[in-house]
């Protein structure tokens, strides 16, 4: 969310003057970093330090909401954002300055600018029901599927760590690694399509993997956590991409003195599915079957029954003979190739003209948002990428009719980030039943007793 | 004083956990409160301590209504809890804890720590205890712990003591003790809510006996009242109270444990040297206070904690070293101490539950695929079997009770093939019912040949399912002993005293 510039799509970065490096971490690092309940497995079996229960349990709390918070908290958000654009409107600020002697002004013109900024969200967004034809009246939902195509791979990333209990941070530097990776094979290997393609994929979801790995394998072998680590690979990224780009010889396009790839080759590319009107690429349809493939690892096969339960309770799957260590590093390789699927598909079809350091174009911690409204299901992570995608398409078109600032649109998101991890709240406001204690506090677990403070 | 309960309702969701519940304490009198672990007894004490509010109902103290919003409110008006798990803080002294929550300043914001130090001498002495007022809480043991606590309540005028689940931690030595506190305390004047779902106990000390089961009085018992007369109030229906097997028909040694040594994370010695044997076909209780080994030495046994040295053989195979999965695949089938946190995972269904360690080949898995109809078909048999009561196979374990949970635990443990069965605690937490029903599948265990190790701190289990018990204290086999020893040599033996004639065997 920090980092979604608008996005020309397939036409290179839009205003990425925002090359701060602060970018890694800056909005749910902040917001939230629960520890899991794999720490209480080392703390009590050889390892490190106490866990604090309480940590863990918002942890579970907020990864895995109900449906109805997550469209309470859409709906919440999408409240909140009509207030910032009521304030931030002229005609209402003109109209609130005789409030008191003609009120209807003020109401009238909060009503024509909230409901106009809505329709013109609506317009850039899903159908332009201004458009002369069908052909043209569809762009919009296209161009929202294809925003959403790798926010969907790397929410399935950062969910499938979810719900193995690791918070993936890391999309961000997971993504980099697999752009850069891919971008190299993308432009640097001469290979007739599709099997250029495929290689360069390859390449770019075994970077995205390895990079993920390597959180994984620390937090397996020394107990370092997963947020911290991920967090910090994610400065790694960053600044390795940078210098790469900045290298000649290396990712840098010949003859060049900007930071930026040469063009990906025609033979690698993700060819367009609707043809050259639309930008929807082939990439979405590898998004869908890694949402199929997610769901299918995560239901049916004994690796994901694993996944799912060290993130549920890692000391009963320990007891059940898993070895817990092992699981974390394979989920951080799964999820790392999913947010390297990702990051390919920037290079693949999205970017294809060259790409800098922004690259990631903030997907990695849109994917955790994505990911938490999505309650870390597959389909779940679907629909709310093609929300966000949705958002993402409209927005430009709601700054360009309406002249809304394009941040209402991260604000919405952000408020949704915070109205999913106050589930109570919402709960509170649409009166949804608060889920009942089924115990009291003193028949927790021995561990939380331990714990009892004065 | 009195203490009146009125027609307290607390309702957590659907659950009802106390159904407009009438009771009345009096000064003077022990009132018992007797009921299943889950029929709502520490709720009804959290409502009375302010750490609930009650949905319905009211809290009277002589005959006037109170409205406690916090422990504070109850403490102020004399109301003391001694919980269960202490709520000391470890490294303070215990002048410092008693202190703690109303402490009194001299000039400069000072501690008044003299005036505290005098409170808990005075108060030690009232009663006959002996408690150092400079030590550190931690150091002590955990009865004297526990006294910790009733001088803090003491200390706050408190004249209804409630005593939660006391005994549970205490050796029987030190449960006696605390019995004779407790009439103490009655003598002073004060008015005492014992909460407990042991029998003995209740009739040693009770003046009243007012029974719970799930959520509802359902009656009053006479402190003269027998085992099995209070069992089936508290059950509902008629229970077997003694554990029905034959002589054990033992076979050859199945487990062999030579000089184990378990060190926790911190390198503490928690299991020292600890050697014995198992036959096929006979029970091994371990027994013991909570905390003196024993877990440790279990999960030893399956690989759960590094053995530092010494061995384990069973059939003669080295289990030392190997990975817990290795050790399943020996034949090792385990029931931990605490199902919620190492049994089950609550959120998975009772169906997933039931084959959460046989994921690594068949039946239940083919090529890295899961196979949900054996699994969903071995599942129904297990429950009908196990007479699991659950709504189906797809509900979360975690909905189930404590003893359909337990079963699940057992189900899935007993079916698989088995040379060796170690259960930790199995009926910590269960209702009477499926006691009687979990204490049968052990038996038969044992009458198929397997040998089996049974950790309980609960003496009358011990005794009930044991052929032979093993007595541990500060992580030393005491000395193994036939079940048929006498209760206060146990006692003795769970004080750290060795027997005479018997050694460590």
């Amino acid at each position: 969310m920090s980092h979604a510039a608008p996005q020309d799509p397939r036409g290179g970065q839009a205003a990425a003057t925002d090359a701060t490096p602060g970018a890694p971490g800056d909005v749910v690092a902040d917001a939230e970093v629960p520890l899991t309940d794999t720490d209480v497995v080392h703390s009590r079996h050889g390892g490190t330090g106490p866990a604090d229960p309480r940590w863990s349990e918002a942890f579970t709390r907020i990864v895995s909401g109900g449906w109805a918070v997550s469209l309470g908290a859409v709906l919440l958000a999408v409240l909140g954002g009509s207030i910032m654009i009521a304030v931030t409107d002229e005609a209402v600020r003109t109209a609130s300055g005789y409030f008191f002697s003609r009120p209807s002004d003020t109401l009238g013109a909060v009503g024509s600018a909230v409901g106009n900024s809505y329709a013109a969200l609506f317009r850039g967004a899903v159908w332009d029901y201004r458009a002369d034809d069908v052909a043209t009246a569809i762009r919009p939902l296209t161009s929202s599927l294809t925003f959403a195509t790798p926010l969907i791979a790397a929410g399935l990333g950062v969910a499938l760590a979810f719900r193995a209990g690791l918070f993936n941070i890391g999309g961000q530097g997971q993504i980099l690694v697999a752009a850069a990776a891919a971008g190299w094979v993308g432009f640097g290997a001469d290979l007739p399509w599709p099997l250029h393609m495929l290689l360069a994929m390859a390449v770019g979801i075994a970077a995205g993997a390895l990079w993920a790995g390597i959180a994984g394998l620390l937090k397996a072998t020394t107990g370092a956590h997963e947020v911290i680590v991920t967090i910090m690979l994610n400065y790694v990224a960053f600044y390795l991409l940078s210098w790469l780009l900045a290298t000649p010889g290396l990712l840098q396009a010949p003859g060049s003195a900007n930071p930026k790839t040469p063009p990906t080759a025609q033979s690698a590319l993700m060819p367009d599915l609707l043809g050259p009107r639309y930008n929807l690429h082939l990439g979405f349809v590898f998004a869908l079957l890694a949402v199929a493939g997610v769901w299918w690892l995560l239901h049916r096969s004994t690796l994901g029954f694993t996944f799912r339960a060290v993130g549920e309770n890692p000391s009963a799957a320990r007891v059940a003979g898993v070895d817990v260590g092992r699981t974390t590093v394979s989920a951080m390789l799964v999820a790392g190739g999913l947010l390297g699927l990702a990051g390919t598909s920037q290079v693949l079809g999205q970017v294809t003209t060259g790409f800098g350091s922004d690259i990631d174009a903030g997907i990695g911690f849109d994917a955790i948002t994505v990911a938490l409204l999505g309650r870390s299901s597959p389909l779940g992570v679907l629909a709310a990428s093609i929300l966000f995608g949705a958002f993402k398409a409209g927005g430009s078109a709601m700054q360009a009719s309406q002249g809304v600032p394009i941040e209402i649109v991260l604000v919405v998101q952000s408020l949704i980030v915070l109205f999913i991890a106050a589930p109570p709240l919402v709960r509170a406001v649409f009166r949804l039943p608060q889920p009942g204690r089924r115990r009291p506090p003193r028949s927790r677990s021995r561990r939380d007793r331990k714990a009892v403070t004065a | 004083m009195t203490l009146e309960l009125r027609g307290i309702t607390k309702r957590f969701g659907a659950l009802v956990a106390n159904d407009h519940i009438d009771l009345t304490v009096r000064a003077g009198e022990i009132h018992c409160l007797l009921g299943e672990n889950g029929a709502g007894k520490s709720t009804l004490m959290n409502v009375l301590y302010g750490l609930y509010t009650a949905d319905e109902g009211e809290v009277l103290i002589d005959g006037v209504v109170q409205r406690f919003s916090g422990p504070g409110d109850a403490m102020a008006a004399g109301i003391g809890m001694v919980h269960q798990h202490f709520m000391l803080i470890p490294v303070f002294t215990v002048a410092e804890n008693v202190m703690l929550g109303h402490e009194e300043t001299l000039s400069g914001g000072r501690l008044d720590l003299p005036a505290a130090r005098a409170k808990v001498r005075e108060i030690a002495t009232r009663f006959g205890f002996h408690v150092d007022p400079d030590a550190v809480v931690e150091d002590l043991p955990v009865g004297v712990q526990q006294r910790v606590e009733i001088i803090k309540a003491l200390s706050r005028d408190a004249r209804v003591i409630v005593f939660d689940e006391p005994t549970a931690v205490l050796t029987p030595q030190e449960t006696d003790e605390l019995m004779a506190i407790m009439r103490q305390l009655k003598d002073s004047g004060a008015a005492i809510v014992f909460i407990t779902h042991k029998l003995r106990e209740v009739r040693e000390v009770a003046d009243r006996i007012t029974v719970v089961r799930r959520g509802a009085v359902v009656g009053e018992a006479e402190p003269g009242a027998s085992d099995a007369e209070l069992a089936a109030l508290m059950v509902g229906r008629p229970v077997e109270l003694t554990v029905r097997k034959d002589a054990p028909v033992r076979r050859d040694t199945g487990l062999q444990v030579q000089d184990l040594v378990v060190t926790d994370e911190r390198g503490t010695v928690v299991v020292d040297g600890a050697s014995f044997a198992v036959d096929g076909g006979e029970v091994l209780v371990i027994a013991g206070v909570q905390g003196n080994g024993q877990t440790e030495l279990a999960e030893a046994l399956v690989g759960l904690q590094r053995a530092r040295s010494g061995s384990i053989r069973l059939d003669g195979r080295e289990l030392v070293g190997l990975s817990v999965r290795r050790i399943l695949e020996a034949g090792v089938g385990f029931v931990p101490e605490d199902r919620n946190v190492d049994g089950l995972v609550g959120d998975f269904s009772v169906a997933e539950n039931l084959v959460l360690n046989r994921l690594d080949g068949p039946p239940f898995a083919r090529r890295g695929m899961l196979q949900l109809g054996t699994r969903d078909e071995f599942a129904r048999t297990k429950v009908d079997e196990f007479d699991i009561r659950t709504q189906g196979i797809e509900t979360p374990v975690g909905r189930l009770s404590g003893g359909n949970q337990q079963k699940v635990v057992l189900a899935r443990e007993l079916s698989r093939d088995l040379r060796l069965f170690v259960a930790a605690q199995p009926t910590r937490g269960v209702d009477v019912g499926s006691i009687e029903f979990i204490h049968k599948r052990i038996v038969a265990t044992r009458d198929a040949g397997v040998p089996v190790v049974v950790l309980s701190t609960e003496l009358d289990e011990a005794v009930a399912l044991g052929d032979r018990i093993l007595v541990m204290y500060r992580g030393r086999v005491v000395g193994i002993v036939p079940s048929t020893t006498p209760r206060d040599v146990l006692g003795l033996m769970m004080a750290g005293i060795a027997p005479e004639r018997t050694g460590a065997a």
